[in-house]
């Protein structure tokens, strides 16, 4: 399947290398493979491009080697929120869960 | 609220202090989606309460949370309930749970789980071991095009209202009796929307990883130029006259216009945008979108009064 990248060199995602112990987590929770291992026990950084600023990897790094300002990627919650409407931010994507009955709003 | 299952804990068949514990969101899809996925097995499930909402969007507004799981985890007397001290999370719970908290806090080590339920059993069979393929979330076409519906609907709603509004509008004003205006060029006002919608909310979404650009503005814009072409064909617009220029230009601003600006929307919906890319794309692409569109009608109106 096509791998998906949106605009390059935006993203907040900030590594510090000489932080990182090596545990994996952020590697375990990204879902878009932007952390390896680069074989000195510790991760590097592969595709930035790729990171959509979910915020697990820095929520889930003990040691705070990650920091990333995390938001939804989301034209409409930017538009509800320059019109200073307080709306849930939304967020809608396919329930990965349920193939069959999918799209999820909230 | 029937779309909802009550937070606390839940046996599958018969499980024992051994048994694994997965947690859950209460939004009952999510609940279902690993129930089903563990057919025959025993199994724990710990339902938070995340107010109905899926494990993705309430991991982001943070219900699907430290805090909530700490929380349950005391509340339902789990550590009694079972020996072993794992829970099993779903990957996508990672924007919300700091897996290090909890094991500080609560005594209990988080383990992500695959991002699909489908794959659940393949990762306990490996020893809670999961391939890349299962961490990584995909936007296949299947997903695309489930998530069109909901598109459209948002899309449609508006739609509607602007389509009647120049239906009244070409009556009113312009050369012909107002049936005639309006069986004509409000017909065609109504179709030359309806494609911008088709172009923005259907063929973008279906058509995602083909379309060129990084920028979902541009896709939509990109899209919507064969659709521009039809319109033309269809219309055979007389541009001798200064009327059927300005038409002519007129949804050649519009229909361009709306079809980049449901793209643009579109970044909701899908798995990969991140917060700072969505806003640099609209620092330029709304602009251009709203002055595409009121130019656009400012000649349409124009070549209403001047036909
Ligand atoms: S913010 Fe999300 S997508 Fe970006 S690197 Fe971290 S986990 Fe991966
Ligand atoms: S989570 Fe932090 S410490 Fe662990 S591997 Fe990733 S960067 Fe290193």
């Amino acid at each position: 399947m096509a791998h998906f990248e949106y605009l390059k060199n935006v993203v907040t995602l900030e590594y510090r290398e000489e932080k990182c112990i090596g545990c994996g987590m952020c590697i375990e929770v990204c879902p878009h493979a932007v952390f390896r291992f680069n074989g000195t026990r510790r991760v590097e950084v592969t595709s930035r491009d790729a990171c959509m600023e979910c915020g697990a990897c820095s929520r889930n790094c003990p040691t705070e080697a990650i920091s990333v300002q995390s938001g939804v990627g989301c034209a409409a919650a930017v538009i509800n929120g320059m019109l200073g409407r307080k709306s849930s931010a939304c967020c809608c994507t396919t329930d990965t869960g349920n193939p069959k009955t999918g799209g999820t709003c909230c | 609220m029937h779309y909802t299952v009550d937070a606390g804990l839940y046996a599958l068949e018969n499980p024992d202090a051994d048994t694994p514990v997965f947690v859950s969101a209460n939004y009952k899809m999510s609940f279902d989606a690993l129930r089903s996925a563990l057919p025959g097995r025993n199994a724990w499930i710990l339902v938070l309460d995340t107010r109905g909402i899926n494990v993705w969007c309430a991991a982001g507004k943070g219900t699907f949370g430290t805090a909530e799981l700490i929380e349950r985890i005391e509340a339902s007397g789990l550590a009694k309930v079972v020996s072993h001290r794992t829970l099993i999370l779903p990957q996508l719970a990672g924007p919300g749970v700091a897996a290090h908290e909890v094991k500080r806090r609560a005594g209990f080590t988080v383990r992500y789980g695959p991002i699909r339920a489908l794959d659940i059993v393949r990762y306990l069979d490996a020893g809670m071991r999961a391939v890349p393929s299962m961490r990584h979330k995909t936007f296949t076409l299947k997903e695309r095009c489930v998530l069109i519906p909901l598109e459209l609907y948002a899309a449609v709603k508006t739609g509607v209202l602007v389509m009647v509004l120049f239906v009244i509008a070409s009556g009113i004003v312009g050369p012909g009796g107002w049936r005639d205006n309006m069986l004509n060029d409000g017909a065609f006002a109504a179709l030359a929307l309806a494609s911008a919608i088709f172009a923005g909310a259907v063929l973008t979404p279906v058509l995602l990883p083909y379309l060129p650009g990084r920028a979902f503005s541009l896709k939509g814009f990109i899209v919507s130029m064969p659709v521009v072409v039809v319109l033309f064909l269809l219309r055979h617009p007389d541009i001798t006259s200064a009327a059927g220029m300005l038409e002519s230009a007129a949804w050649a601003l519009m229909v361009p216009a709306v079809a980049a600006y449901l793209a643009m929307n579109f970044t909701g919906a899908s798995t990969y945008t991140s917060l700072s890319g969505v806003k640099k794309e609209m620092r330029w692409a709304l602009p251009i979108e709203i002055g595409a569109g009121v130019s656009g009608l400012v000649l349409w109106l124009s070549a209403r009064f001047v036909a």
